[in-house]
Formats: structure tokens, C-alpha cells, sequence
């Protein structure tokens, strides 16, 4: 692997805190440039843990990180320039007002973009002269947002973007990260919304108790989950009488069928049910999603645990 | 916030470094001040302490030196008054305001938001101190023009001698102004963990009770006391008169104190809340 094809690469992470509990349990991975990236988990996954040793706010305890080909604990002033950051829980003084906040980061960035334009990025002109104690949480995520694109930067780091914003907020913020993206910069971006990840990721890594245990793209790691079709049967009709091939697991009337063929067996679902002249009721039927995917090894990991 | 106002403000361009606007310390440090000073101006406590404060206490100090016998000290009562309220300013508008400001700067994660920028630390720390060391310096040279312009004290006899004891009593009480915000929790409790800092300056470091006039086990004692350096190259800086073996003493102590808890910023700083 080359550094100019990855801007990001971790390598046997592992970061312990002080009382002993280990947050990242050696972790690899890379990104590559102009690729969105997320790092998708509960809370207390370990993603923040991750994301901060990726932004050189702090050492692994092992391991070996590299963003824009340098230690960017280590090498500090080499990558803070061409890196942005957005934290999970980042703050402002509030009796500054959003231009004056901005205009104290541009002071402390190399090559800022001028105050309105980032400010304009994130739908924030219009608020420029209020105090930051009166923007709703919504418009200080987007302010953290703007100060992060201040520098143009490179490689982004957003932890859980867009928690705390309405609808209509965090799909802005997608149509800014994608245009971001698409303009070169690459991003990695945490989220407990698997929504988020599907519909922004190129790549994707699921953390589940400092390991990773998926990646992939979303397609192929929801290509590899069973897709599930779901109804209930009618009173006196019991689960036995199914077509055997169906695979159908029962719960008193209440059907679930998980099959990698989806088309293939609810059709064959379907002919038996207009032939026995059975209603099916609350019919169901849908492919794979992250969700399923992330729910599944969610479980799985936590009863293997 | 919608895909056109991205568009009317120019597609983002991560490649595009055509501004050669490069950070510099200068520049960061500019910035930090700046907004620091806002603060300070809309923080009418703050403001209160570091403008009316130390008038309030020279007032203060020299109702208490009045019914002194200055006599072994060698001041008379407006000479120690005026350098006793240099130290004053320091204690206040340094220390005290300083504690408030670090304090409220970690508690509202602002410390830990600028830690992910490209300003080192020291920066940090360094540009938020900025306003009250200004505000400090300008009081301290009004006080020395006032003293000489209507209190028939004479020019500084040592110049540098005063300048240096300003300098590292700024320092000195800045970092110890960032070591005492590690053990703050609150902007409120700053001002129960500020207390002890003015009490022992003000009675130990020669600022109400000149150390001369002290018996003398306690003031050898009280020599060692942060502030007691500063304020005796303070003196010897402008009233003239104090050996070269006690300024060397005095400066070396100062310089220590310095170097001891400059190190304890290093060591003990928190830059995020205790959760």
C-alpha cells in the first residue's frame, strides 16, 4: 500500500486509558484519497477513541497510524494544516458571536477561506452576527462544521456529524460532505446512524467493542446478509403447512422467512398462498440492510462475548 | 443550507492554496488575544475586577501603611503604596482574571476544540492570557508615569531592574494562574481557589506589610514566597537602594518560581472538563 493512494492508514491500533480498559482493540485499515469513510457503531464502540488517534490528539497505546504519510501525533504541524477536524463535543466561547468565532479560527488556520464563504457552506450567513449561546444545537454542529472547512482541507474528520440535527440539517450535510468528496477532499466520518453510513459511505467499517468487524462497501456488506420477508398467518392455519423449501422460522402466527434468494421465494410464497386462497397479512419483504447487518453482529458478537 | 448555496459560494477546493495566508504565531496569536479581549470587554465581572480592583486596593493598602512606622523599611508610605500596587495589579488582573478565563475556556470545551487546530498549546494558553497581560503592563506604566507625575516619586532608579520584575511577575502569575485553573472546577469556585495566592502575596510578599518590618525568622521565610522576588526587583527597580547580593537573591527566586510552575502547566494542565 502506498501512501499516495492512502491518506489514512491505521495499523494494529490499540489505545488503552488509564484504568486499564483497552476503548480500540488493534484495528487496521486505510482510506483512500477522495473516499468517504465511516466508522459505524453503538455508543462506546470505540469509534471517538479511534477517530482521536486518527486526528493526533492523542498516542496509541500500540500500533502504528499514518495520515498524509506522517505520525500525525508526532508530526503535529506537518498534518494540523492540511487536515480538518469536527469532534463529537467541541466548543465555542459563547459570548462570541459566529463571525467573531470564525474570524479567531481563520487567525489560526493556514490558507482560510474568508470568513462569509464558510460560513455560507453551512447556511450560517444570515446568523453571523448572533452569539453562539443563542444558536440552537443544530446551528453550533454546523458552525463546528464550518470551522472545520475553514482551512480547505484535505482529509476531514467529522465524529458523528450530524447527531443533534433535524431532517432537513443532515441532509444538508450530506449534500456538503458528498460535494466535499466530489471535489477531492476525503473524508472519514463516524455515525451511530446506519442511514448515514448506507447513503454516504464508499467504505465502511463496523466497530462493535473496539474491534472492527465488518468492511467493505455498503453494498457488499449487506450483499453478504440474508434478505427477510415477513407476515402473519391466519388463526388455524399453522406454520407446517408452508412450502418446506421456505425455511420459515415461527413465532405462533407470526412468520419470518430469511432467504438469499428474495425474489425466488417470496414468489414461490406467493403461488402457495393463492392456491391455498390464504391471506397473508402484513406482508413484508425487503432486502438486506445495514441495519440487519449491524443488528446481526451486534448480537452475534455480544453472546459470543 | 441547500445544495445551491454551495454552489453560489464556490464549489469547496481542497487543491486550491492560492491564498498565501500561511499561520504564523504572530497571526494565531492575534486572534486568540483578540477574541479574548471581546470577552473580556462583554464580561462585566471580569472587567470590574481588572479595571476598579487594584485602584480599590492601592486605596486600601496605603490606609493600612499609614499607620506604619516605615521608618526600618526605607519607603515612605506612597512609595511603598505605588510599587506595593504593581504587585496588586499583578495578583488581580493577571492571576485572578486569568484562573476565570482558563477555567471558563476548558468548561466550554473551547480548549479542547482549539487543541484540534494548528495552534501548539503554549499558543493557547499564551494568546488567552493576552488581554489581561496587556491590561496589566498599561496599569503598571500608568502607575510608574501617575507615581512620578504627582506623587513626587522619582523616575525608576533601575530601570531594568523594574522592567524585569514586571516581566517575570507576568509570567510567573500566568503560570500559576493555569496551574491553579487545573485545580479549579468552576468559574465560581475560581474564587475560592484564587484566595489563597492573593492572601499569602498580600501579607507575605511585602505588599500590606513591608518584610522589613516583619521579625526576622518570618521574613526569611516569606523571601521565598512567590511574589517576594518580583516585588524586591519591583523596589530595588524603581526606588533604587537595594544591594546587588539581594537582587541577585530576589531575581533567582523569581526566576525559579518561574521555572517550577511553567513546568507544573506542563505537567498538570487539564484542557477538557473532569467528567
Amino acid at each position: 500500500m502506498t501512501t499516495d493512494q492512502y491518506v489514512i492508514t491505521a495499523n494494529e491500533l490499540r489505545r488503552s486509558y488509564a484504568g486499564g480498559f483497552e476503548a480500540v482493540s488493534g484495528i487496521s485499515f486505510s482510506v483512500a484519497r477522495g473516499e468517504i469513510f465511516a466508522l459505524l457503531g453503538t455508543n462506546g464502540a470505540g469509534k471517538t477513541s479511534t477517530v482521536e488517534l486518527l486526528e493526533g490528539l492523542a498516542a496509541p497505546t500500540a500500533g502504528r497510524v499514518r495520515v498524509l504519510g506522517h505520525d500525525p501525533y508526532r508530526e503535529r504541524p506537518a498534518v494540523r494544516p492540511r487536515i480538518g477536524v469536527m469532534l463529537q463535543e467541541g466548543g465555542f466561547p459563547s459570548d462570541l458571536t459566529v463571525a467573531e468565532t470564525a474570524r479567531m479560527w481563520a487567525g489560526c488556520t493556514s490558507g482560510a477561506r474568508p470568513v462569509p464563504e464558510a460560513l455560507g457552506l453551512v447556511g450560517l450567513a444570515e446568523r453571523a452576527g448572533v452569539r453562539v449561546k443563542q444558536l440552537s444545537g443544530g446551528e453550533r454542529r454546523r458552525l463546528d462544521l464550518a470551522l472545520a472547512l475553514l482551512g480547505r482541507p484535505e482529509v476531514l474528520f467529522l465524529d458523528e456529524p450530524t447527531t443533534g440535527l433535524d431532517a432537513e440539517g443532515r441532509r444538508d450535510t450530506w449534500d456538503l460532505v458528498r460535494a466535499l468528496r466530489d471535489s477531492g477532499t476525503t473524508v472519514l466520518l463516524t455515525t451511530h446512524y446506519l442511514e448515514e453510513a448506507e447513503s454516504l459511505a464508499d467504505q465502511l467499517a463496523i466497530m462493535h467493542r473496539g474491534q472492527i468487524v465488518t468492511t467493505g462497501t455498503p453494498a457488499t456488506v449487506t450483499a453478504s446478509r440474508p434478505a427477510r420477508i415477513r407476515f402473519l398467518l391466519p388463526d388455524g392455519v399453522p406454520a407446517g403447512r408452508l412450502p418446506l423449501g421456505l425455511h420459515a422460522g415461527a413465532d405462533g402466527q407470526r412468520i419470518e422467512i430469511r432467504t438469499h434468494q428474495l425474489q425466488e421465494s417470496l414468489e414461490e410464497l406467493l403461488r402457495w398462498a393463492r392456491e391455498s386462497q390464504i391471506p397473508l397479512e402484513g406482508l413484508d419483504a425487503r432486502s438486506a440492510s445495514l441495519e440487519e447487518a449491524f443488528l446481526e453482529i451486534a448480537q452475534t458478537e455480544t453472546a459470543g462475548a | 443550507m441547500t445544495a445551491t448555496t454551495i454552489k453560489s459560494s464556490g464549489a469547496p477546493r481542497p487543491a486550491d492554496r492560492s491564498q498565501p495566508s500561511k499561520s504564523s504565531p504572530a497571526r494565531r496569536l492575534t486572534a486568540l488575544g483578540r477574541a479574548e479581549l471581546t470577552l473580556l470587554i462583554r464580561n462585566r465581572t471580569a472587567l470590574f475586577v481588572a479595571l476598579l480592583m487594584p485602584l480599590v486596593m492601592v486605596v486600601a493598602t496605603k490606609s493600612s501603611l499609614d499607620s506604619m512606622d516605615l521608618g526600618k523599611a526605607g519607603m515612605s508610605v506612597v512609595e511603598a503604596s505605588m510599587t506595593a500596587a504593581i504587585g496588586m495589579v499583578l495578583v488581580l488582573v493577571v492571576h485572578l482574571n486569568l484562573v476565570s478565563a482558563y477555567v471558563a475556556r476548558r468548561e466550554e470545551l473551547v480548549l479542547k476544540r482549539l487543541r484540534t487546530g494548528e495552534v501548539p498549546d503554549h499558543e493557547i494558553l499564551a494568546g488567552t492570557a493576552l488581554p489581561a497581560v496587556g491590561l496589566a503592563l498599561t496599569q503598571c506604566v500608568l502607575l510608574v508615569a501617575g507615581g512620578v507625575a504627582f506623587m513626587d516619586l522619582g523616575a525608576p532608579k533601575r530601570p531594568d531592574l523594574l522592567i524585569a520584575g514586571i516581566a517575570i511577575g507576568v509570567v510567573l502569575l500566568a503560570a500559576l494562574a493555569a496551574v491553579t485553573a487545573a485545580i479549579t472546577r468552576t468559574v465560581e469556585s475560581a474564587q475560592i481557589t484564587t484566595m489563597p495566592m492573593f492572601l499569602v502575596s498580600v501579607a507575605g510578599s511585602g505588599l500590606l506589610v513591608p518584610l522589613e518590618l516583619m521579625p526576622e525568622k518570618m521574613a526569611s521565610v516569606c523571601e521565598l514566597l512567590p511574589l517576594t522576588g518580583v516585588m524586591t526587583l519591583i523596589r530595588a527597580g524603581w526606588l533604587g537602594g537595594t544591594d546587588s547580593a539581594d537582587v541577585t537573591r530576589a531575581a533567582l527566586t523569581a526566576l525559579v518560581w518561574s521555572a517550577v510552575s511553567l513546568l507544573a502547566v506542563r505537567r498538570w494542565f487539564r484542557w477538557e472538563p473532569r467528567r
